[in-house]
């Protein structure tokens, strides 16, 4: 059963390195990529299907018992995680067919695509912090290298903002991890939810927790702190752009929830108040900041911000329903995300810019890409049946039995403002007709490109239509999440075994007070 | 020996966001030469300063003798200095290649990504009802 654990992230891992051997190669490094994301895939799939059935999977590494050694464990919202990881990588390599140009191929796109995956697989699924860190540099790495891939001007000016702060933000990472590991002894996530009990000086242990709310705070680009990412990701190639938007800033909130809801839960007065301030400002900059663009990209990347503020949001509620809120906001904003980026680097080959200026008519012209664009779009924006409807539901309700009316007041006029940036794309770049200046559009897709370009967006596309039709068994598959999340003894459990259940309990017992009796009621 | 080290993180620390705060980017990469290894610095502290015996297990042993240093905090920034050595290697390729393309090391002046004029259009014009 631990192979399930350790294979989504070995087998990016080898296409990664036997894409970088047949360098030269371009067709067997395409074939080799996107078989081992087909069994990626798979393996996701077996993976969310045992935690489903069987709870919470843990491994330990080289078989050293879990305080010591590393830990890999799955629970519903990290098995969720690697699924989304593995689709959204399928899709990007479907697309690449389509989009990235051979000269990128020979410098390495698929394999560095692929050490992508193994970073943002491991992330999801490790179980100690240092660990964590590890993976988020490998995450990292390839980044960087995917970002500059072709070395265009605006790609190296976007990528000295990107590594600047990002790397800002893992040293800050990692001056937290030490001031843990002198606290308490131990790296372990479920052993640190234990040890931080019984840590006399919880001042520190604040400190060290907003240390923690800054460095993933920079990673998944919140208010203060986001302003590396409209900078860079408009510059890179449209796959690329569409998996960083889809998962990069998303590892950054899966690390703080998993972090503000398993470690750091001493404090919740305090860190999750500078949370809730920090979700509301970022929701509402992210929007303004896309209503001033007139860049489709450009566009697309603020509102990536703007979104995160959601899913902090119900992070920031820390009640049942506003975990299930971020986990499913989490998921729809994946796959929706990833999408709209796609369309954008179909609407660039068929308008021939991404400047909404140059662009026109393509509702007369291209209707299926037209539909394509709407379905996430104002998915994005919250219609329902659409699957944002019913995420961003979700967190207003939660908001509101949590007395936050303010910050529902603000979740809605977000979505408002929302719309208004999606309608000013419909009108600009499909509806009016093609300013004259610009020229004639560029030749239509051939036969090829149109399978390769569209066929990743219309699936994705259908999903978000799926979720928001059918949404009882994602629904579910959120409040299980949440459940776990919000009571982590079963999680102690499957990491430590009875033995560490039964440390916690004591711990619980003896500090009088306990948050997680409490939040069971 | 622990207060020298705190002292030593923190001087090392104000060095490194002196250097940071500046536009220019080779200073930038110093600084950041220089906060990598005050974390290193942090995690060692954070372990325990300890004037003890190396970790080593005597043979039919399976446990150290007491006394022994903690070698874990070792084993942690041993790993952090190897990712931060690449990530440094990549950071003044990049570094260098920017002031390559675009003839500057002024991080102000990179507006390559983000050009002004799209910062000047209003759009407050047409708001939505």
């Amino acid at each position: 059963m631990s192979w399930l654990l350790v294979l989504p992230i070995i087998l990016p891992m080898i296409a990664a390195v036997i894409g970088f051997i047949l360098r030269g190669n371009l067709a067997a490094q395409r074939i080799v990529s996107v078989t081992a994301a087909l069994g990626l895939l798979g393996l996701s799939i077996a993976l969310m299907a045992a935690v489903w059935q069987e709870g919470i999977l843990a491994a330990q590494m080289g078989d050293w018992p879990a305080p010591f050694g590393i830990t890999l464990v799955a629970d519903h919202l990290s098995a969720v995680m690697v699924l989304i990881t593995a689709i959204i990588g399928l899709a990007t390599v479907v697309y690449a067919f389509g989009d990235v140009g051979d000269k990128a191929v020979a410098y390495g796109f698929h394999p560095l695509l692929h050490a992508l995956l193994c970073g943002v697989c491991g992330a999801f699924l490790t179980g100690d912090l240092f660990n964590l860190y590890v993976w988020f540099e490998v995450m990292l790495i390839a980044s960087f290298a995917l970002l500059v891939l072709g070395g265009r001007r605006a790609q190296l000016d976007g990528a000295v903002k990107y590594v600047a702060l990002n790397l800002i933000a893992t040293i800050l990472f990692l001056g937290g991890i030490g001031l843990l590991y002198g606290l308490t002894g131990t790296l372990n996530m479920a052993d640190l939810h234990i040890r931080l009990q019984e840590v006399e000086n919880q001042g520190l242990v604040t400190v060290v927790a907003v240390m923690f709310i800054v460095a993933f705070g920079i990673k998944s680009a919140v208010f203060p702190l986001f302003f590396w990412l409209p900078a860079s990701y408009h510059t890179p190639k449209v796959a690329v752009s569409a998996i960083f938007s889809g998962l990069l800033t998303k590892v950054g909130v899966y690390a703080l929830i998993r972090c503000f809801t398993l470690i750091f839960t001493g404090d919740v007065g305090y860190t999750h108040e500078i949370l809730l301030w920090v979700a509301g400002l970022t929701m509402v900059t992210g929007v303004l900041g896309a209503a001033a663009q007139n860049e489709l990209r450009r566009i697309l990347s603020f509102h990536i911000v703007s979104q995160i503020g959601y899913m902090i949001l119900g992070l920031a509620l820390y009640t049942p329903l506003g975990i299930v809120g971020a986990v499913f906001y989490l998921v729809h904003h994946i796959i929706v995300k990833a999408n709209l980026f796609f369309v954008s680097g179909v609407v660039n080959r068929i308008g021939g810019s991404f400047e909404l200026k140059r662009l026109g008519d393509l509702y007369r012209y291209h209707p299926l890409i037209a539909v394509l664009f709407f379905i996430p779009a104002f998915s994005l924006a919250g219609f329902p049946p659409l699957s944002g409807f019913w995420a961003k539901f979700v967190l207003v309700q939660a908001s509101i039995e949590a007395e936050g009316y303010v910050i529902a007041a603000v979740a809605l006029a977000v979505g408002l403002l929302t719309i208004y940036s999606m309608t000013k794309i419909w009108l600009n770049a499909f509806w009016k007709a093609r300013p004259a200046e610009a020229g004639p559009p560029p030749p239509p897709l051939t036969g090829a490109q149109r399978w390769f370009l569209l066929g990743p967006i219309a699936v994705l596309a259908a999903m978000t239509v799926t979720i928001g039709l059918f949404v009882e068994p994602f629904y579910q598959l959120a409040e299980r999440s949440a459940e776990e999340l919000l009571d982590p003894r079963p999680y102690v459990a499957a990491v430590l075994g009875d033995e560490g259940l039964a440390r916690m309990t004591a711990v619980s017992l003896a500090s009088g007070e306990t948050d997680v009796l409490e939040v069971q009621e | 020996m622990e207060p020298i080290v705190a002292v030593l993180v923190g001087v090392l620390m104000a060095a490194s966001v002196y250097l940071m705060l500046s536009r220019n980017l080779v200073r930038f990469v110093f600084g950041l030469v220089l906060i990598s290894n005050a974390a290193n610095l942090l995690i060692f502290a954070g372990g325990g300063l300890t004037r003890a015996a190396p970790p080593l297990i005597a043979t039919g042993e399976s446990l150290p003798d007491p006394g022994v240093a903690n070698a874990l905090p070792q084993a942690l920034i041993l790993t952090a200095i190897v990712i931060s050595f690449g990530l440094l290697a990549f950071a003044l390729v990049l570094a260098f290649r920017a002031y390559q393309e675009l003839e500057t090391v002024d991080t102000d002046a990179m507006r390559v990504a983000e050009p002004e004029e799209s910062a000047a259009e209003p759009a407050s014009k047409d708001r939505p009802l």
